[in-house]
């Protein structure tokens, strides 16, 4: 993403939890239901005075729990309303049953996440153990690096969840109190650019539709189940063709291009480094103080985690030496974790892959410091040179 | 709010036959006179329970009304959904017609797993109605206790052994908990007095706001009684008084059916095979407990209805 902004956008200085409550007042669902969890709740604060003073058409629902919460925006997505919620962590485990309803039944919910760490033991700060164990639920997840991207991503992520190719829900990823409460400086379009952009909700069926009545969420057993789940995957292939499409149409707006990934000085790199999130921009300072002192190392930051780009991400890393990818997430396998075992694999036919190494960094909120990360391209250029991996599996920055 | 029964029968009901619920179900019936009740269109939800399972099989639907199926605990959060994108799209002139919102749940996915969904859906005072169909135990899954099941009785998980006779304890009074929600209007009926439910249904539907409606619905399977016997049996629920007719209207509670004769609730238990055991002479003292408590619970209603 480069940080251009047209002429008509405005600079704000917004946390990303900002930027996401007022990306949402922007869109203007017809219908938020969420409940607080931290480090997710001003965005439910944020949109509560939104609402209390009637700078939005929603109706917001402040349900019991978010079991309830994502309950809810499924009826009211089936109702055919836009429809939004937001959570983090054990919020999002407890909603876990119904995210993959929302899914099945092609609800286009956009839900922002603000990672944090899963219980136990009981931690508010970041890592996405939350988010990642969400990543078979069905749900196309988007991660920001930073506000201005938790923004731009919250946008097109109507679009896309929408787009009748698609009709899929939409995560919104962004890294509890490093993004989520860190101020920001960010270009944000006007009301009038996003409200053209997002357009009009066309659902195909309706609740409300009383004329054509529909049934929602019918027992489906062997003769059909496996056929609706194709279907569902079929929709998340298609999304690889239109999240460029709206990423393209987004920059017509705003001048800050979207791909699936970020490369960041690449070309000639050595050792490659894989992130998703926060940790990118602690790299890219990484990747320039290497690369003044002749080192080649460069970066992949991976925006779209589902669908998983794998064409794209095969050209990207095709004879690249050493790749190492950062997981903020452990997947307790006993061999790494989860970015890892779906890089890995998916390079497993790229002609030249490179050498793969996996590091486990930043859980509950462990702090990733630029040395850690120096760290990493050291290893990987010292791997590069030897032509293997000392060691495939590394937990960064923990006392053992 | 008269009710009349020729006029009834000659409305179309939105809830085809060719279902695949058993013969004597007491929750089709429920259904069908609630639906026959409404005189807006209706936007249903449905719990996980028999009445989904059987009626919902892909690629047919018993239901000629708009319904979502979500899970088995959150109908309650779901018709809330339903209704505030109903508030949001009518608010802002993108639908006009008037519709109703009807929520249908089991005891289990109403006394037990969805209780919280529930509550914080009357709390939240959404105009819908949500209906418990209460069979006494999760019939769907093959007879298992809920926290509605009657103390005593034979189910899956509280059988009747030689050491523990059926489910020990009393059943939970989910009305009077939701008549605490202070909400418009909670009530109490069965598909067997006909009457008054369509009359409740009626009232429910009319009223700005949330309602529960809680109905007594047989299961053959479950209770062991003959396919036939789904009005008898529910009209004994009554005449013992283990089955009050009452409502509440706004924190006013009134009884809608006193039986001349309060009959001991052995009669109702007899026919059902499930209490069978406790007609054994080692179990004659849980009969007696069991009347008590019925006694109890009736005494309660009585007092909220003279407000003594």
């Amino acid at each position: 993403m480069s940080l251009a902004a047209k002429s008509n956008e405005i600079r704000m200085a917004l946390t990303g939890n900002e930027s996401v409550a007022y990306a949402m007042k922007q869109i203007n669902p017809d219908v938020v239901a969420a409940y607080p969890i931290t480090p997710q709740t001003e965005i439910v604060q944020i949109f509560s005075s939104y609402v209390a003073d009637g700078d939005v058409d929603t109706v917001f629902e402040r349900v019991e729990s978010e079991h309830s919460a994502m309950s809810a925006v499924v009826g009211a997505a089936a109702a055919g309303a836009r429809s939004m919620t937001a959570t983090s962590a054990n919020g999002l485990a407890l909603m876990w049953e119904v995210v993959y309803i929302a899914a099945s039944n092609r609800l286009p919910i956009v839900m922002p996440v603000v990672n944090r760490a899963l219980s136990g033991p009981i931690n508010i700060h970041c890592d996405h153990s939350d988010t990642m164990g969400a990543r078979d639920s069905g749900w196309i997840q988007l991660y920001s690096e930073n506000a201005q991207e938790a923004y731009d991503n919250t946008l097109q992520a109507v679009r896309i969840a929408e787009h009748p190719d698609v009709e899929l829900p939409v995560m919104v990823c962004q890294d509890g109190f490093i993004i989520s409460h860190a101020l920001d400086n960010l270009y944000t379009l006007d009301d009038a650019a996003v409200q053209a952009f997002v357009g009009q909700n066309n659902p195909r069926y309706s609740l409300l539709d009383v004329d054509h009545p529909t049934t929602f969420g019918p027992l489906d057993l062997q003769d059909w189940y496996f056929e609706h789940k194709r279907q569902q995957a079929e929709g998340m292939k298609n999304a690889l063709d239109v999240i460029p499409e709206i990423a393209k149409e987004y920059e017509g707006i705003s001048g800050r291009d979207y791909g699936f990934f970020e490369e960041y000085r690449t070309d000639d790199a050595e050792a490659v480094m894989m992130v998703l999130g926060s940790t990118a921009g602690t790299a890219k300072d990484v990747v320039d103080a290497m690369r003044s002192e002749g080192k080649r190392v460069g970066l992949v930051k991976l925006r779209v985690f589902r669908p998983l780009p794998v064409a794209h991400l095969v050209r990207a890393l095709r004879g690249k030496p050493a790749l190492a990818i950062m997981d903020r997430a452990e997947s307790f396998a006993a061999s790494g974790g989860p970015l890892y075992k779906e890089i890995r694999s998916a390079l497993y036919d790229c002609e030249q892959a490179p050498m793969v190494s996996n590091y486990i960094y930043g859980l509950g909120g462990r702090d990733i410091r630029p040395e850690d990360l120096r760290q990493v391209f050291e290893d990987n250029l010292r791997a590069a040179a030897a032509g293997h991996i000392e060691k495939p599996v590394t937990y960064l920055g923990v006392r053992e | 709010m008269a009710v009349n029964l020729r006029e009834l029968s000659k409305k179309k009901v939105p809830f085809t036959g060719g279902h695949r619920l058993c013969a004597g179900c007491g929750a089709s019936i429920v259904v069908r006179q609630m639906l026959a009740a409404a005189d807006h269109p209706v936007v249903a939800g449905v719990a996980t329970g028999c009445l989904e399972v059987a009626t919902t099989i892909y690629p047919y639907s018993a239901w000629e009304t708009p319904l979502i199926h979500n899970a088995f605990e959150n109908v309650a959060a779901t018709i809330s959904g339903a209704e505030a994108a109903y508030r949001s799209l009518k608010a802002q002139g993108k639908v006009d017609k008037e519709i109703k919102f009807m929520a249908f749940g089991g005891d289990g996915g109403t006394y037990d797993i969805g209780l919280q969904s529930l509550s914080g859906a009357m709390e939240r005072g959404h105009n819908m109605v949500y209906v418990c169909y209460d069979n006494g135990a999760y019939m769907n899954t093959g007879i298992q206790r809920s926290s509605a099941t009657p103390m005593g009785a034979d189910t899956s998980t509280s059988p009747a052994g030689s050491k523990i006779p059926g489910k020990p304890g009393h059943r939970k009074n989910l009305t009077a908990i939701m008549a605490a929600h202070n909400i418009p209007y909670v009530a109490q009926t069965t598909p067997a007095h006909w009457r008054d439910l369509v009359t409740k249904t009626k009232k429910a539907l009319e009223v700005e706001g949330p309602a529960f409606i809680n109905v007594l619905a047989t299961c053959p399977r479950g209770w062991r009684i003959p396919d036939d016997a789904t009005i008898s049996t529910l009209r004994l629920a009554t005449d013992t008084c283990f089955w009050p007719l009452f409502e509440v209207e706004y924190g006013e509670w009134k009884l809608n059916y006193r039986p001349r004769e309060k009959k001991p609730i052995e009669e109702w238990m007899k026919p059902q095979g499930r209490f069978r055991h406790l007609f054994r002479e080692e179990n004659k003292h849980l009969l007696e407990e069991i009347q008590a408590e019925v006694d109890r619970n009736w005494e309660q209603i009585l007092r909220f209805v003279d407000g003594k």
